[in-house]
Protein backbone atom coordinates (compact mmCIF):
# COMPACT_ATOMS: atom_id res chain seq x y z
CA UNK A 1 0.00 0.00 0.00
CA UNK A 2 1.61 3.12 -1.17
CA UNK A 3 1.59 5.97 1.24
CA UNK A 4 -1.03 8.34 -0.32
CA UNK A 5 -3.44 5.57 -0.43
CA UNK A 6 -2.96 5.19 3.40
CA UNK A 7 -3.12 8.75 4.02
CA UNK A 8 -5.22 10.41 2.09
CA UNK A 9 -4.12 14.06 3.10
CA UNK A 10 -0.26 13.34 1.63
CA UNK A 11 -0.32 15.27 -0.97
CA UNK A 12 1.89 18.40 0.26
CA UNK A 13 5.70 16.42 0.07
CA UNK A 14 7.76 17.63 -2.45
CA UNK A 15 7.83 17.04 -5.67
CA UNK A 16 11.75 15.82 -6.03
CA UNK A 17 12.34 13.79 -2.52
CA UNK A 18 16.18 13.94 -2.40
CA UNK A 19 15.91 17.80 -1.42
CA UNK A 20 14.25 16.73 1.69
CA UNK A 21 16.18 17.37 4.68
CA UNK A 22 14.82 14.07 6.50
CA UNK A 23 13.02 11.39 4.90
CA UNK A 24 11.21 8.12 6.39
CA UNK A 25 10.36 5.46 3.88
CA UNK A 26 7.97 3.29 5.60
CA UNK A 27 10.24 2.54 8.66
CA UNK A 28 9.77 0.21 11.39
CA UNK A 29 11.31 1.61 14.86
CA UNK A 30 11.83 -1.02 18.44
CA UNK A 31 14.06 -1.56 21.00
CA UNK A 32 15.15 -5.03 21.65
CA UNK A 33 12.68 -7.01 20.46
CA UNK A 34 9.60 -4.68 21.16
CA UNK A 35 8.33 -2.49 17.96
CA UNK A 36 7.69 0.88 19.28
CA UNK A 37 6.33 2.30 15.43
CA UNK A 38 5.80 0.40 11.86
CA UNK A 39 4.91 1.99 8.62
CA UNK A 40 6.24 5.83 9.48
CA UNK A 41 6.83 7.39 5.87
CA UNK A 42 7.43 11.33 6.61
CA UNK A 43 9.29 14.02 4.66
CA UNK A 44 10.59 17.36 5.56
CA UNK A 45 11.39 19.65 3.17
CA UNK A 46 14.00 22.67 3.71
CA UNK A 47 11.48 25.89 5.02
CA UNK A 48 9.11 23.74 6.45
CA UNK A 49 7.84 22.96 9.80
CA UNK A 50 6.44 19.71 10.22
CA UNK A 51 4.61 18.18 14.02
CA UNK A 52 4.80 15.03 14.70
CA UNK A 53 1.93 14.13 17.35
CA UNK A 54 1.03 11.42 19.23
CA UNK A 55 0.28 10.55 22.67
CA UNK A 56 2.54 9.97 25.34
CA UNK A 57 5.04 6.96 24.32
CA UNK A 58 3.50 6.82 21.14
CA UNK A 59 7.04 7.02 20.09
CA UNK A 60 7.60 10.12 18.93
CA UNK A 61 10.71 10.96 20.39
CA UNK A 62 12.22 7.25 19.02
CA UNK A 63 11.85 8.89 15.71
CA UNK A 64 13.85 11.65 16.46
CA UNK A 65 16.24 8.97 18.02
CA UNK A 66 15.95 7.42 14.19
CA UNK A 67 16.70 10.91 12.34
CA UNK A 68 19.91 11.30 14.47
CA UNK A 69 21.39 8.02 13.81
CA UNK A 70 21.08 6.89 17.53
CA UNK A 71 18.68 4.33 16.60
CA UNK A 72 18.76 2.54 13.51
CA UNK A 73 15.96 1.56 12.03
CA UNK A 74 14.45 -2.33 11.54
CA UNK A 75 13.20 -2.04 8.35
CA UNK A 76 12.44 1.18 5.88
CA UNK A 77 14.83 3.79 5.32
CA UNK A 78 15.67 6.74 7.21
CA UNK A 79 17.60 9.36 5.22
CA UNK A 80 18.72 12.97 6.00
CA UNK A 81 20.19 15.16 3.43
CA UNK A 82 19.81 12.39 0.75
CA UNK A 83 22.20 9.87 2.76
CA UNK A 84 21.07 6.40 4.06
CA UNK A 85 21.47 6.67 7.59
CA UNK A 86 21.94 2.64 8.13
CA UNK A 87 24.77 3.00 5.89
CA UNK A 88 26.70 5.65 6.82
CA UNK A 89 29.83 5.16 8.42
CA UNK A 90 30.49 6.86 11.76
CA UNK A 91 32.58 10.10 10.08
CA UNK A 92 29.71 10.43 7.53
CA UNK A 93 27.05 10.28 10.71
CA UNK A 94 29.13 13.11 11.97
CA UNK A 95 29.04 15.02 8.95
CA UNK A 96 25.70 14.41 8.82
CA UNK A 97 25.07 15.33 12.98
CA UNK A 98 26.63 18.62 12.49
CA UNK A 99 23.93 19.92 10.05
CA UNK A 100 21.25 19.17 12.52
CA UNK A 101 20.17 21.00 15.68
CA UNK A 102 18.63 18.97 18.50
CA UNK A 103 16.81 20.39 21.37
CA UNK A 104 16.07 17.40 24.19
CA UNK A 105 13.07 16.79 25.82
CA UNK A 106 14.80 17.64 29.22
CA UNK A 107 17.02 20.14 27.95
CA UNK A 108 20.46 18.30 28.57
CA UNK A 109 22.44 21.55 29.04
CA UNK A 110 25.84 20.84 30.49
CA UNK A 111 25.82 20.89 34.22
CA UNK A 112 29.32 22.45 34.52
CA UNK A 113 29.11 25.45 31.98
CA UNK A 114 27.06 28.65 32.54
CA UNK A 115 24.06 29.74 30.43
CA UNK A 116 26.48 31.60 27.67
CA UNK A 117 28.62 28.45 27.66
CA UNK A 118 26.01 25.52 26.68
CA UNK A 119 25.05 27.84 24.03
CA UNK A 120 28.72 28.80 23.01
CA UNK A 121 29.12 25.41 22.79
CA UNK A 122 28.68 24.29 19.46
CA UNK A 123 30.20 27.49 18.43
CA UNK A 124 33.66 26.51 19.83
CA UNK A 125 33.89 22.43 18.96
CA UNK A 126 32.25 22.95 15.34
CA UNK A 127 33.75 26.28 14.27
CA UNK A 128 37.07 28.90 14.19
CA UNK A 129 35.07 31.63 15.20
CA UNK A 130 36.83 33.86 17.38
CA UNK A 131 35.95 34.95 20.90
CA UNK A 132 34.43 38.50 19.21
CA UNK A 133 32.18 36.94 16.84
CA UNK A 134 31.47 33.88 19.89
CA UNK A 135 29.90 36.51 22.02
CA UNK A 136 27.84 38.41 19.52
CA UNK A 137 26.09 35.19 17.92
CA UNK A 138 25.52 33.74 21.53
CA UNK A 139 24.21 36.64 22.63
CA UNK A 140 22.02 37.63 19.77
CA UNK A 141 20.58 33.80 20.14
CA UNK A 142 19.99 34.65 23.83
CA UNK A 143 18.38 37.89 23.24
CA UNK A 144 16.11 35.42 20.57
CA UNK A 145 14.79 33.78 23.86
CA UNK A 146 14.16 36.47 25.87
CA UNK A 147 17.82 35.37 27.80
CA UNK A 148 20.75 37.77 27.04
CA UNK A 149 20.74 39.14 30.72
CA UNK A 150 21.13 36.08 32.00
CA UNK A 151 24.16 34.53 30.22
CA UNK A 152 26.59 34.38 33.18
CA UNK A 153 23.91 32.20 35.26
CA UNK A 154 25.20 29.04 36.09
CA UNK A 155 22.53 25.80 34.82
CA UNK A 156 21.19 24.88 38.62
CA UNK A 157 19.98 28.69 39.16
CA UNK A 158 17.86 29.14 36.14
CA UNK A 159 14.26 27.56 35.98
CA UNK A 160 13.47 25.49 34.36
CA UNK A 161 11.71 26.86 31.57
CA UNK A 162 14.32 28.89 31.57
CA UNK A 163 16.62 26.11 30.63
CA UNK A 164 14.64 24.75 28.01
CA UNK A 165 14.59 28.14 26.23
CA UNK A 166 18.42 28.27 26.53
CA UNK A 167 18.78 24.56 24.99
CA UNK A 168 16.79 26.55 22.49
CA UNK A 169 19.37 29.09 21.60
CA UNK A 170 21.50 25.94 21.86
CA UNK A 171 19.93 23.97 18.95
CA UNK A 172 19.50 26.97 17.03
CA UNK A 173 23.24 28.86 17.29
CA UNK A 174 25.01 26.67 14.26
CA UNK A 175 21.94 27.68 12.38
CA UNK A 176 21.19 24.01 11.41
CA UNK A 177 19.72 22.95 8.44
CA UNK A 178 17.34 20.51 10.22
CA UNK A 179 16.13 21.15 13.50
CA UNK A 180 14.25 19.00 15.96
CA UNK A 181 12.95 20.04 18.35
CA UNK A 182 11.70 17.26 21.30
CA UNK A 183 8.49 19.03 23.04
CA UNK A 184 10.02 22.16 22.31
CA UNK A 185 6.90 23.85 24.48
CA UNK A 186 7.06 21.42 27.67
CA UNK A 187 7.28 23.53 30.67
CA UNK A 188 6.90 27.25 29.34
CA UNK A 189 4.35 29.90 30.47
CA UNK A 190 1.93 30.99 27.73
CA UNK A 191 4.30 34.07 26.89
CA UNK A 192 7.11 32.23 26.22
CA UNK A 193 4.96 29.40 24.59
CA UNK A 194 3.97 31.47 21.46
CA UNK A 195 7.53 33.24 21.21
CA UNK A 196 8.90 30.39 20.96
CA UNK A 197 6.61 29.09 18.27
CA UNK A 198 7.38 32.33 16.78
CA UNK A 199 11.07 31.56 16.65
CA UNK A 200 10.31 28.24 15.10
CA UNK A 201 8.65 29.69 12.22
CA UNK A 202 10.42 32.21 11.74
CA UNK A 203 14.00 30.32 11.62
CA UNK A 204 12.17 28.24 8.89
CA UNK A 205 11.48 31.13 7.05
CA UNK A 206 14.54 33.02 7.32
CA UNK A 207 17.15 30.31 7.11
CA UNK A 208 15.23 27.59 5.20
CA UNK A 209 15.97 25.33 7.45
CA UNK A 210 14.16 21.92 7.86
CA UNK A 211 12.13 21.69 11.57
CA UNK A 212 10.55 18.95 12.95
CA UNK A 213 8.05 19.37 16.04
CA UNK A 214 7.72 16.76 18.39
CA UNK A 215 5.17 17.78 20.61
CA UNK A 216 1.95 17.03 22.29
CA UNK A 217 0.63 20.95 22.07
CA UNK A 218 -1.86 20.99 19.32
CA UNK A 219 -2.81 24.52 19.50
CA UNK A 220 0.98 25.85 18.93
CA UNK A 221 2.05 23.90 16.58
CA UNK A 222 -1.05 23.36 14.40
CA UNK A 223 -0.43 27.42 14.30
CA UNK A 224 2.81 27.11 12.94
CA UNK A 225 3.14 23.56 11.12
CA UNK A 226 2.54 23.23 7.83
CA UNK A 227 2.17 19.16 7.89
CA UNK A 228 1.63 17.09 10.90
CA UNK A 229 1.77 13.55 11.44
CA UNK A 230 -0.03 11.63 13.97
CA UNK A 231 1.44 8.67 15.67
CA UNK A 232 -0.44 6.03 17.87
CA UNK A 233 -0.93 2.60 18.35
CA UNK A 234 2.08 1.00 17.10
CA UNK A 235 1.38 3.33 13.53
CA UNK A 236 1.21 5.97 11.69
CA UNK A 237 -2.57 6.74 12.69
CA UNK A 238 -3.20 10.11 10.19
CA UNK A 239 -1.05 12.79 8.16
CA UNK A 240 -1.83 15.85 6.12
CA UNK A 241 -1.94 19.60 6.75
CA UNK A 242 -3.88 21.53 10.19
CA UNK A 243 -6.77 22.38 8.46
CA UNK A 244 -7.10 18.89 6.76
CA UNK A 245 -6.99 17.23 10.13
CA UNK A 246 -9.07 19.83 11.74
CA UNK A 247 -11.58 18.69 9.28
CA UNK A 248 -10.99 15.10 10.00
CA UNK A 249 -13.70 12.67 10.99
CA UNK A 250 -11.24 9.95 11.62
CA UNK A 251 -11.57 8.92 15.12
CA UNK A 252 -8.24 8.53 15.98
CA UNK A 253 -7.71 12.17 15.11
CA UNK A 254 -10.58 13.24 16.41
CA UNK A 255 -9.96 12.28 19.86
CA UNK A 256 -6.79 13.37 19.84
CA UNK A 257 -7.46 16.47 19.21
CA UNK A 258 -10.48 17.22 21.09
CA UNK A 259 -8.67 15.93 24.22
CA UNK A 260 -11.56 13.15 24.90
CA UNK A 261 -11.49 10.68 27.00
CA UNK A 262 -13.37 7.89 24.87
CA UNK A 263 -12.63 6.00 21.59
CA UNK A 264 -9.98 4.17 20.12
CA UNK A 265 -7.46 5.49 22.52
CA UNK A 266 -8.00 3.84 26.17
CA UNK A 267 -6.72 5.96 28.83
CA UNK A 268 -6.00 2.93 30.89
CA UNK A 269 -2.90 1.10 30.48
CA UNK A 270 -4.29 -2.44 29.15
CA UNK A 271 -4.41 -5.30 32.17
CA UNK A 272 -1.37 -8.04 31.37
CA UNK A 273 -0.86 -11.26 33.27
CA UNK A 274 1.97 -10.18 34.89
CA UNK A 275 0.11 -7.67 36.56
CA UNK A 276 -2.59 -9.71 37.61
CA UNK A 277 -0.19 -11.97 38.81
CA UNK A 278 1.48 -9.17 40.93
CA UNK A 279 -1.94 -8.01 42.17
CA UNK A 280 -2.86 -12.03 43.54
CA UNK A 281 0.84 -11.70 44.97
CA UNK A 282 -0.58 -8.06 46.48
CA UNK A 283 -3.89 -9.52 47.75
CA UNK A 284 -2.01 -12.65 49.11
CA UNK A 285 -0.38 -10.87 51.54
CA UNK A 286 -3.01 -8.55 53.49
CA UNK A 287 -2.75 -8.44 56.53
CA UNK B 1 15.24 -26.42 28.59
CA UNK B 2 15.24 -29.10 30.50
CA UNK B 3 14.66 -29.55 34.20
CA UNK B 4 18.25 -30.40 34.49
CA UNK B 5 19.55 -27.33 32.58
CA UNK B 6 17.68 -25.43 35.08
CA UNK B 7 19.44 -27.29 38.30
CA UNK B 8 22.88 -27.44 36.71
CA UNK B 9 22.40 -22.93 35.49
CA UNK B 10 21.24 -22.75 39.49
CA UNK B 11 24.61 -24.51 40.69
CA UNK B 12 27.59 -23.51 42.82
CA UNK B 13 29.74 -24.57 39.91
CA UNK B 14 27.24 -22.48 36.94
CA UNK B 15 27.31 -19.29 39.30
CA UNK B 16 31.07 -19.96 39.57
CA UNK B 17 31.65 -20.43 36.01
CA UNK B 18 29.03 -16.87 35.30
CA UNK B 19 31.05 -15.14 38.01
CA UNK B 20 34.37 -16.01 36.25
CA UNK B 21 32.72 -14.72 32.52
CA UNK B 22 31.56 -12.18 34.20
CA UNK B 23 34.91 -10.66 35.58
CA UNK B 24 36.60 -11.39 32.91
CA UNK B 25 34.44 -9.79 30.29
CA UNK B 26 34.28 -6.82 32.38
CA UNK B 27 38.52 -6.36 32.45
CA UNK B 28 37.84 -6.58 28.51
CA UNK B 29 35.31 -3.93 28.45
CA UNK B 30 37.76 -1.83 30.99
CA UNK B 31 40.89 -2.88 29.13
CA UNK B 32 39.19 -1.62 26.01
CA UNK B 33 37.92 1.42 27.47
CA UNK B 34 41.46 2.24 28.15
CA UNK B 35 42.18 1.93 24.75
CA UNK B 36 39.86 3.92 23.39
CA UNK B 37 40.60 6.50 25.54
CA UNK B 38 44.34 6.61 24.92
CA UNK B 39 43.56 6.61 21.31
CA UNK B 40 41.94 10.01 21.93
CA UNK B 41 44.22 11.64 23.69
CA UNK B 42 45.11 13.71 21.55
CA UNK B 43 42.97 15.80 22.11
CA UNK B 44 44.81 16.74 25.80
CA UNK B 45 47.71 18.04 23.27
CA UNK B 46 45.21 20.02 21.19
CA UNK B 47 43.08 21.45 23.64
CA UNK B 48 45.39 21.95 26.90
CA UNK B 49 43.04 24.53 28.36
CA UNK B 50 40.07 21.47 29.23
CA UNK B 51 43.36 19.54 30.84
CA UNK B 52 44.71 22.58 33.02
CA UNK B 53 40.51 22.77 33.76
CA UNK B 54 40.69 19.44 35.02
CA UNK B 55 43.90 19.75 37.39
CA UNK B 56 42.62 22.78 38.59
CA UNK B 57 39.11 20.93 39.84
CA UNK B 58 40.52 17.67 40.24
CA UNK B 59 43.87 18.58 42.11
CA UNK B 60 43.06 22.14 43.60
CA UNK B 61 40.32 20.97 45.36
CA UNK B 62 42.34 17.82 46.46
CA UNK B 63 44.68 19.99 47.82
CA UNK B 64 43.56 20.72 51.56
CA UNK B 65 42.56 17.35 52.26
CA UNK B 66 45.70 16.02 51.12
CA UNK B 67 47.87 18.69 52.59
CA UNK B 68 45.66 17.85 56.73
CA UNK B 69 46.34 14.45 56.38
CA UNK B 70 50.12 14.78 55.09
CA UNK B 71 50.86 16.68 58.16
CA UNK B 72 49.09 14.31 60.74
CA UNK B 73 50.99 11.33 59.08
CA UNK B 74 54.07 12.97 59.25
CA UNK B 75 53.27 14.09 63.31
CA UNK B 76 52.50 9.73 63.65
CA UNK B 77 55.40 8.73 61.75
CA UNK B 78 57.73 11.38 63.74
CA UNK B 79 56.30 9.89 67.44
CA UNK B 80 56.14 6.16 66.09
CA UNK B 81 59.46 6.51 64.81
CA UNK B 82 61.17 8.15 67.85
CA UNK B 83 59.98 5.81 70.18
CA UNK B 84 61.02 3.12 68.31
CA UNK B 85 64.45 4.46 67.35
CA UNK B 86 65.18 5.13 70.85
CA UNK B 87 65.31 1.61 71.61
CA UNK B 88 68.42 1.29 69.59
CA UNK B 89 70.06 4.84 70.38
CA UNK B 90 69.33 6.01 66.47
CA UNK B 91 66.95 8.78 67.14
CA UNK B 92 69.30 10.83 64.74
CA UNK B 93 68.12 8.38 61.79
CA UNK B 94 64.40 10.11 62.45
CA UNK B 95 64.67 12.16 59.32
CA UNK B 96 65.46 9.25 57.47
CA UNK B 97 62.60 7.44 58.94
CA UNK B 98 60.25 9.66 58.20
CA UNK B 99 61.58 11.03 54.37
CA UNK B 100 62.11 6.84 53.41
CA UNK B 101 58.73 6.11 54.76
CA UNK B 102 56.69 9.22 52.86
CA UNK B 103 58.25 9.07 49.51
CA UNK B 104 58.89 5.52 48.72
CA UNK B 105 55.18 4.25 50.56
CA UNK B 106 52.86 6.55 52.67
CA UNK B 107 52.82 9.66 50.10
CA UNK B 108 51.78 7.93 47.04
CA UNK B 109 49.71 5.09 48.55
CA UNK B 110 47.51 7.52 51.10
CA UNK B 111 47.06 10.11 48.56
CA UNK B 112 45.99 7.87 46.47
CA UNK B 113 43.24 6.36 48.97
CA UNK B 114 42.37 10.21 49.96
CA UNK B 115 42.28 10.70 45.92
CA UNK B 116 39.51 8.23 45.30
CA UNK B 117 37.23 9.17 48.02
CA UNK B 118 37.54 12.66 47.30
CA UNK B 119 38.36 13.59 43.41
CA UNK B 120 37.39 9.84 42.39
CA UNK B 121 33.76 9.55 43.45
CA UNK B 122 33.17 13.33 42.48
CA UNK B 123 34.40 12.29 38.79
CA UNK B 124 32.00 8.97 38.72
CA UNK B 125 29.23 11.16 40.22
CA UNK B 126 29.60 13.98 38.18
CA UNK B 127 29.81 11.33 34.54
CA UNK B 128 26.73 9.29 35.51
CA UNK B 129 25.08 12.79 35.81
CA UNK B 130 25.80 13.75 32.74
CA UNK B 131 24.44 10.60 31.73
CA UNK B 132 21.46 10.42 33.45
CA UNK B 133 20.86 13.84 32.37
CA UNK B 134 21.24 12.96 28.53
CA UNK B 135 23.97 15.35 28.46
CA UNK B 136 26.43 12.99 26.86
CA UNK B 137 23.53 11.91 24.60
CA UNK B 138 23.29 15.79 23.54
CA UNK B 139 27.05 15.82 22.81
CA UNK B 140 26.80 12.66 20.46
CA UNK B 141 24.06 14.28 18.48
CA UNK B 142 25.95 17.25 18.04
CA UNK B 143 28.47 15.64 16.73
CA UNK B 144 31.13 15.71 19.79
CA UNK B 145 32.14 12.64 20.90
CA UNK B 146 31.93 12.98 24.99
CA UNK B 147 35.08 10.35 25.28
CA UNK B 148 37.29 12.59 23.77
CA UNK B 149 35.18 15.97 24.90
CA UNK B 150 34.75 14.81 28.31
CA UNK B 151 36.46 11.77 29.82
CA UNK B 152 40.09 12.47 27.89
CA UNK B 153 41.21 16.10 29.78
CA UNK B 154 39.53 14.43 32.99
CA UNK B 155 41.63 10.84 32.70
CA UNK B 156 44.60 13.42 32.05
CA UNK B 157 43.69 16.16 34.56
CA UNK B 158 43.77 12.84 37.08
CA UNK B 159 47.00 11.36 35.68
CA UNK B 160 49.01 14.75 36.16
CA UNK B 161 47.05 15.89 39.65
CA UNK B 162 48.00 12.73 41.21
CA UNK B 163 52.15 13.29 41.21
CA UNK B 164 52.07 16.79 42.24
CA UNK B 165 49.55 16.18 45.58
CA UNK B 166 51.32 12.91 46.42
CA UNK B 167 54.37 15.15 46.22
CA UNK B 168 52.64 17.79 48.49
CA UNK B 169 51.78 15.30 51.05
CA UNK B 170 54.79 13.77 51.23
CA UNK B 171 56.62 17.44 51.79
CA UNK B 172 54.08 18.35 54.21
CA UNK B 173 54.49 15.12 56.01
CA UNK B 174 57.99 15.76 56.43
CA UNK B 175 58.10 19.02 58.20
CA UNK B 176 55.17 17.28 60.10
CA UNK B 177 57.73 15.03 61.41
CA UNK B 178 60.57 17.74 61.94
CA UNK B 179 57.53 19.52 64.01
CA UNK B 180 57.12 16.76 66.54
CA UNK B 181 61.02 15.02 66.40
CA UNK B 182 63.24 18.02 66.25
CA UNK B 183 60.72 21.03 67.68
CA UNK B 184 58.86 19.39 70.16
CA UNK B 185 60.66 16.25 71.32
CA UNK B 186 64.22 17.73 70.52
CA UNK B 187 65.95 15.38 68.26
CA UNK B 188 69.24 17.44 67.21
CA UNK B 189 67.84 19.12 63.47
CA UNK B 190 71.42 19.03 61.97
CA UNK B 191 71.77 14.89 62.55
CA UNK B 192 67.64 14.74 61.09
CA UNK B 193 68.22 16.52 58.02
CA UNK B 194 71.67 15.56 57.28
CA UNK B 195 70.29 11.59 57.86
CA UNK B 196 67.57 12.55 55.29
CA UNK B 197 70.12 14.04 52.51
CA UNK B 198 72.30 11.35 52.90
CA UNK B 199 69.95 8.64 53.11
CA UNK B 200 67.62 9.09 49.96
CA UNK B 201 68.38 8.60 46.82
CA UNK B 202 66.97 10.42 44.10
CA UNK B 203 66.52 7.24 41.50
CA UNK B 204 65.96 4.94 43.86
CA UNK B 205 63.48 6.23 46.32
CA UNK B 206 62.20 9.78 44.53
CA UNK B 207 61.65 8.87 41.03
CA UNK B 208 60.36 4.88 42.14
CA UNK B 209 57.64 7.25 44.51
CA UNK B 210 56.83 9.17 41.13
CA UNK B 211 56.14 6.02 39.36
CA UNK B 212 53.94 4.70 41.84
CA UNK B 213 51.84 7.83 41.81
CA UNK B 214 51.38 8.38 38.38
CA UNK B 215 50.30 4.75 38.12
CA UNK B 216 48.25 5.08 40.82
CA UNK B 217 47.01 7.97 39.55
CA UNK B 218 46.07 6.45 36.00
CA UNK B 219 44.36 3.65 37.87
CA UNK B 220 41.79 5.60 40.03
CA UNK B 221 40.76 8.24 37.52
CA UNK B 222 40.44 5.40 35.11
CA UNK B 223 38.20 3.32 38.00
CA UNK B 224 36.19 6.62 38.28
CA UNK B 225 35.47 7.78 34.52
CA UNK B 226 34.71 3.89 33.92
CA UNK B 227 32.16 3.09 36.77
CA UNK B 228 30.85 6.95 36.01
CA UNK B 229 30.44 5.75 32.23
CA UNK B 230 29.00 2.29 32.93
CA UNK B 231 26.81 3.72 36.07
CA UNK B 232 23.13 3.18 35.24
CA UNK B 233 21.48 6.18 34.42
CA UNK B 234 19.35 6.64 37.70
CA UNK B 235 20.21 8.11 40.98
CA UNK B 236 20.43 4.52 42.54
CA UNK B 237 22.89 3.45 40.07
CA UNK B 238 24.96 6.62 40.49
CA UNK B 239 25.22 5.71 43.73
CA UNK B 240 26.46 2.45 43.44
CA UNK B 241 28.84 3.41 40.36
CA UNK B 242 30.18 6.15 42.98
CA UNK B 243 30.96 3.49 45.80
CA UNK B 244 32.59 0.66 43.44
CA UNK B 245 34.71 3.48 42.78
CA UNK B 246 36.35 4.08 46.38
CA UNK B 247 36.39 0.29 46.72
CA UNK B 248 37.81 -0.99 43.91
CA UNK B 249 39.82 1.82 43.28
CA UNK B 250 41.27 1.58 46.81
CA UNK B 251 41.77 -1.99 46.22
CA UNK B 252 43.39 -1.69 43.33
CA UNK B 253 45.83 0.64 44.76
CA UNK B 254 46.71 -1.73 47.32
CA UNK B 255 47.39 -4.42 45.07
CA UNK B 256 49.29 -2.42 42.43
CA UNK B 257 51.21 -0.93 45.61
CA UNK B 258 52.24 -4.34 46.86
CA UNK B 259 53.20 -5.55 42.79
CA UNK B 260 55.43 -2.50 42.39
CA UNK B 261 57.29 -2.44 45.90
CA UNK B 262 57.90 -6.26 45.38
CA UNK B 263 59.29 -5.11 41.64
CA UNK B 264 61.09 -1.62 42.59
CA UNK B 265 62.66 -2.24 45.93
CA UNK B 266 62.72 -5.96 45.93
CA UNK B 267 66.47 -7.71 44.82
Amino acid sequence: MSPSTAFPFMHDVPANQSDAALQFDDVSLGYGEFTVLSGITMTVAPGQVVAVMGGSGSGKTTMLRAATGQLIARSGTVRAFGQNIAQATPAQLQTLRKRMGVLFQQGALFTDLNVFENVAFPLREHTTLDEAEIVSRVLDKLQAVGLRAAAHLRVAEISGGMARRVALARAVVLEPELILYDEPFAGLDPISMGITARLIRDLADRLKCASVLITHDVQESFSIADQVYLVGQGRQAAAGTPEQLNASQDPYVRQFLDGAPDGPVAFHYPETPAFARWLARQEGTKP
Amino acid sequence: MTDSSKTLRRGPISRLGGWVRGTIGGLGFFTRFFLALLGRSGTALRRPRLVSQQIHFIGNYSLLIIAVSGMFVGFVLGLQGYYTLRRYGSEESLGLLVALSLVRELGPVVTALLFAGRAGTSLTAEIGLMKAGEQLSAMEVMAVDPMRRVLVPRLWGGIIAMPVLAAVFSMVGIMGGWVVGVVLIGVDAGAFWSQMQGGVDVWSDVANGVVKSVVFGITVTLVALYEGWQARPTPEGVARATTRTVVVGSLAVLALDFLLTALMFGN
